[in-house]
């Protein structure tokens, strides 16, 4: 069971998608599974063959727990195994968790996790340590005390209690944000005269399907700040941030009825605006119906949020851990603004930063958002 | 097509795009927005659906006038679905 959020514990396995002797490729879609964050499709990160199933439908299991055998079929071939020999080694669907459990018998266990554990009713002895050689942390307990309120009851599962699970994720994940990130928080406005005029033309020359919302505009610029300001592009690993290669900009989309998950378009800075487009389009319908895929869940490097649509004019975001930054874009509204010494209205936008100060300072910060400003006046060039 | 097909091709897009909508009581006259929790996404997804299903080419510069049911039928029937 992969960990698709950071704070992510457990899931269910609804179905699988493949059967034992399928052939897998990497990105194939292998099972379907339940979070907090809704009907996630699980890819497969590892070719071969599906040797076994391991977790049937319908058990709920925490993240880590193998959940079927692949054979390594590329090893397979390149040595063929005498007649007799033992197979090649089968590796599981999800890489095994990172730290071996601590012996049986011997908990390691931090000062302050035991303490949490005894406040909050949690049995150490019941929950899978994260830390150096299994070592159980207070993030673990906390996770532990999430996934016993978020446990999935016998009786039949209604919408208004996966709200309340997917609520306590949130509230997990933005507490644990604002308890240990140090946020600093940063905004500008931009005018999006250009911006605006240039999209009216382009979507003129766009077939219906291929025309563009502003939107994309906004999330290929940050994408492309991000070169500039790379460490914003970074996750928080252990006791310091780790830079990602990969630009993956997750998009924050509420969900009807409430709630909100922020999935990656990846490769964000990689991709055409036309094909961002599609990407945006095609995570968001499958985001509000059940369909987004683990890796998307699991790899945003930084979120790009919006409340333009409610007529919010501003929106200082909490960081999404193990992210460093969000960005936040309010509504486009028209201003007085001054060009070339006169006074005109213009639509502009308000655009902020939300970031933590154990990574970057302000004045990083106030580079990124200057350049995201400078590369929304140059739109064909995004 | 008929005004009436037009009408539930309408609202059966609309259905696949905000599925947890209760279109039955739907106001003819009133904006999707005001009714349905829908964005522009959602909005640019309804126009795609009705360009792929009833194939009218519809401007950007139209959408408004598909901000209602009744707006809908009105634009597409003189768009020639």
């Amino acid at each position: 069971m992969p960990i698709l959020t950071a704070d992510m514990s457990a899931g269910t396995l609804v179905e699988w998608r493949k059967k034992p002797g399928d052939a897998l490729k990497r990105g194939d879609i292998i099972a379907l599974v339940e979070t907090d964050k809704g009907l996630i499709d699980i890819e497969v990160f590892t070719p071969g063959v599906l040797e076994t199933i391991v977790v049937q439908p319908g058990a709920t299991v925490p993240t880590g727990t193998v959940l079927a055998v692949i054979r390594d079929e590329a090893a397979t071939g390149a040595l063929p195994a005498p007649a007799g020999a033992p197979p090649p080694a089968p590796s599981p669907v999800v890489p095994p968790p990172p730290v071996a459990p601590a012996p049986p018998g011997r908990l390691r266990i931090s000062p302050l996790a035991r303490k949490l554990a005894a406040e909050l009713g949690i049995d150490p002895a019941a929950v899978r340590g994260t830390g150096a050689g299994g070592a159980i942390r207070r993030e673990d307990i906390e996770q532990a005390a999430a996934a016993r309120a978020a446990a999935p009851a016998e009786r039949p599962r209604a919408a208004l209690e996966r709200q309340a699970r997917l609520r306590q994720a949130i509230a997990a994940a933005m507490a644990r944000s604002k308890r240990e990130i140090p946020h600093y928080y940063l905004a500008t406005t931009i005018d999006m005269h250009g911006a605006m005029t240039w999209l009216a033309e382009e979507n003129l020359k766009r077939s219906v399907p291929d025309r563009l919302l502003y939107g994309v505009l906004l999330i290929k610029a940050v994408a492309l700040a991000l070169k500039e300001v790379p460490e914003l592009n970074s996750v928080w690993r252990g006791s310091e941030p780790v830079r990602s290669e990969a630009i993956h900009v997750g998009v924050a989309i509420s969900l009807r009825g409430g709630g909100l998950v922020a999935p990656a378009l990846h490769d964000t800075a990689g991709q055409s605006l036309g094909d961002l487009m599609r990407s945006f389009r095609d995570l968001v319908l499958r985001a509000r119906s059940g369909g987004l895929r683990s890796s998307e869940l699991s790899d945003p490097t930084i979120t790009v949020t919006s409340l333009g649509e409610q007529g919010v004019e501003s929106v200082f975001g909490i960081i999404f851990p193990p992210q460093v930054a969000i960005v936040g874009f309010g509504k486009i509204v028209e201003r007085p603004w001054a060009v070339g010494g006169q006074l005109v209205a213009r639509p502009v936008v308000t655009a902020t930063l939300s970031a933590d100060h154990r990574v970057s300072d302000g004045h990083r910060g106030g580079l990124f958002l200057a350049a995201v400003d400078r590369l929304l006046q140059a739109p064909a060039l995004l | 097509m008929t005004r009436d097909e037009i009408r539930a091709t309408v609202l059966r897009t609309l259905g696949e795009i905000a599925p947890e909508a209760d279109l039955s009581t739907l106001k003819a006259d009133v904006s999707f927005r005001d009714q349905l929790d829908v964005d522009s996404m959602d909005l640019l997804n309804f126009v795609v659906a009705l360009h792929a299903t009833l194939h009218v080419s519809i401007p950007e510069a139209d959408y408004p006038k598909l901000a209602t049911l009744d707006g809908c039928v009105e634009y597409l029937a003189g768009a020639g679905a």
